[in-house]
């Protein structure tokens, strides 16, 4: 199955913070802790993480840190901020309402019907 | 990657190194950022490689998910605006056009100041008009030139033509008492509200996006910088010139004071903003090497004050030159905190540097609030006149920035914010600056008739 490129765009914000929430981590390591999650269907062009991670840091929803790895690699880790859980909240809201929205119109048995 | 011969390791390095190098020559994407992104290319590598996959297969698989570097690039200006500024400004298309502009346009400002003349008005004879109206010679200009550089067509020349037909008619027509307290607060506050008016229009885009905000404060601090070597050029020119005549007795003093220095300020007013836009990259080493060098002395210095005050219990001595220096000292450790925060790389973490500044702006605030309070003592004591209440605003407003300052730079060091939120301080202070030089232009003088 593909998803479209506008679901794909307008959820890897949620997604993003939603993976860095669960600990400090770098770019490499989100995107493939986000495929794993989506079992292979969700995979972005590798590169379009990092303009996104740098516009979610200006906003504030993320810190970032340079720190050498343990194989002596120097990474960029990124870290959640308190605005940062404030809007995974909010986003949190958002697509719970859309999901009850759609959940109803789908479970409803007059309007619609499988081809 | 010790299955792999020597051979293919050096291949992959220099590919590495290639890759990196294309990548660099995308204008958007800086040093930082290629680091980042070939640590990730790398791990890439080196998984593709640990399962089963040669050097160079490793290396194409693994540039091919990291995507087009031109998309990823675009990407990079969409986030980084002011990236994407400079390059407009150092596309050669625009520049000796832009040249020919900014040079007439210096010859129109330095026309203008000795136009009066043609009026029977000198600087000699009329000093306080001259006084009143120096900004509103050049100012205007350098607006003038965002204008056409910008394109902002026939909007951006009547907010720019109207702005100052208003300060003229303001500053000339109402009955202003020569060297009264109102009209050197006026004339002290107008620069700053035409100063915004050349920032409208240099934001290009009316004063709506905080990247343009923010790259006008970068602009503000560079347009100093530049102006004060320009300055200091031109008065060696000026020694120079008196002296070389002075050798063959000719005298060229007046000539050096009447129209080399005035009309030379005025064109410098607008050819530096010109110079600023042009020659960035020159600028972007010197302001954090200036505040890196004065911030420590800075900080002693203010520390050393406090205590001495402290100490022999003196408090200040409220004479008008007193306040006014006072205020100079507060707006310089702005400025300085203001290169540091414009120059900082926001993802570095805190720094000993970092900590000296949140030094420097907690001794700022404390002289702040001792003047503060002093100033206070005194309108309750003696009652408002114009100057107190200039200065009052002028403190609070002070106070209330370093406040700010001191705070987001305590949540920085302890790694709870990031640096955008100072920046974001810095954005939001401006309307309110702006504000308040409005009120004592144009409401102190009305409240206090103009005395």
């Amino acid at each position: 199955m593909n998803l479209s490129k506008d679901l794909m765009a307008a959820s890897s914000t949620p997604i993003v913070l939603g993976v860095i929430a669960e600990g400090e981590t770098y770019g490499y390591e989100i995107v493939k802790r986000v495929e794993e999650l989506s079992g292979g269907i969700l995979t972005w062009t590798d590169g379009m993480m990092y303009p996104l991670l740098h516009r979610l840091e200006k906003q504030g929803y993320l810190v970032a840190r340079w720190r050498l790895a343990d194989s002596g690699r120097k990474r960029k880790y990124y870290a959640i901020t308190d605005l940062g859980k404030q809007a995974i909240l909010e986003q949190r809201q958002q697509w719970q309402l859309i999901n009850n929205a759609l959940n109803t119109l789908w479970n409803n048995p007059y309007d619609f019907q499988p081809a | 990657m010790t299955s792999n011969p020597p051979d293919d390791h050096l291949v992959l390095t220099q590919n590495i190194a290639e890759w990196r190098r294309y990548l660099l020559r995308q204008s958007a994407i800086q040093e930082e950022d290629a680091d980042e992104l070939e640590s990730h290319l790398r791990d890439e590598i080196d998984a593709l490689i640990g399962a089963g996959l040669a050097a160079d297969e490793a290396f194409l698989v693994a540039t091919k998910r990291l995507g087009q570097i031109a998309a990823i690039s675009h990407e990079f200006a969409e986030v980084h605006a002011g990236r994407l500024w400079r390059n407009l400004v150092f596309s050669p298309a625009t520049s000796s056009a832009s040249l020919l502009t900014v040079l007439l346009l210096a010859l129109v400002a330095a026309i203008a100041i000795k136009a009066p003349l043609l009026f029977g008005v000198s600087m000699a004879s009329h000093e306080w008009f001259f006084a009143y109206n120096i900004s509103l010679f050049c100012l205007p200009m350098l607006a003038a030139y965002w204008v056409i550089e910008r394109q902002l067509g026939q909007r951006g020349w009547l907010f720019v033509g109207s702005c100052t037909l208003f300060a003229a008619i303001y500053m000339n027509a109402m009955p202003w008492q020569p060297g009264g307290d109102t009209a050197v607060l006026a004339m002290l506050h107008l620069p700053l509200l035409l100063w915004f008016m050349v920032g409208v229009t240099y934001s290009g885009n009316w004063w709506r996006s905080d990247a343009k905000q923010m790259d006008f404060i970068r602009f503000s601090g560079e347009y100093f910088i530049y102006f004060v070597l320009v300055a200091l050029g031109g008065a060696v020119l000026t020694a120079f010139t008196i002296g070389i005549f002075s050798f063959i007795d000719i005298d060229v003093e007046w000539f050096a004071s009447q129209w080399i220095i005035p009309c030379g300020a005025m064109g410098a007013v607008v050819i530096v903003g010109y110079l600023v836009g042009a020659k960035q990259g020159a600028i972007e080493t010197m302001a954090p090497v200036l505040a890196r060098i004065f911030t420590p002395l800075f900080t002693l210095l203010l520390s050393v004050f406090l205590m001495v005050m402290l100490v022999t219990g003196k408090g200040f001595n409220l004479e008008r030159d007193v306040l006014l220096g006072l205020n100079m000292m507060l707006i310089l450790v702005l400025g300085l905190v203001l290169y540091s925060v414009s120059s900082k790389a926001p993802a570095q973490g805190p720094s000993l540097f970092d900590y000296l500044q949140l030094l420097l702006v907690a001794t700022a605030l404390c002289v702040d609030l001792l003047a503060l309070l002093a100033i206070g003592g005194r309108i309750l004591e003696l009652g408002l006149t114009p100057n107190r209440i200039a200065v009052l605003g002028a403190n609070l407003l002070l106070l209330t920035s370093l406040a700010g300052y001191a705070w987001y730079y305590f949540l920085f060091i302890r790694a709870r914010v990031g640096f955008v939120q100072l920046e974001q301080w810095q954005i939001k202070l401006i309307p309110f600056y702006v504000a308040w030089a409005a009120v004592v232009v144009f409401l102190l003088p009305l409240a206090f008739r103009f005395a």
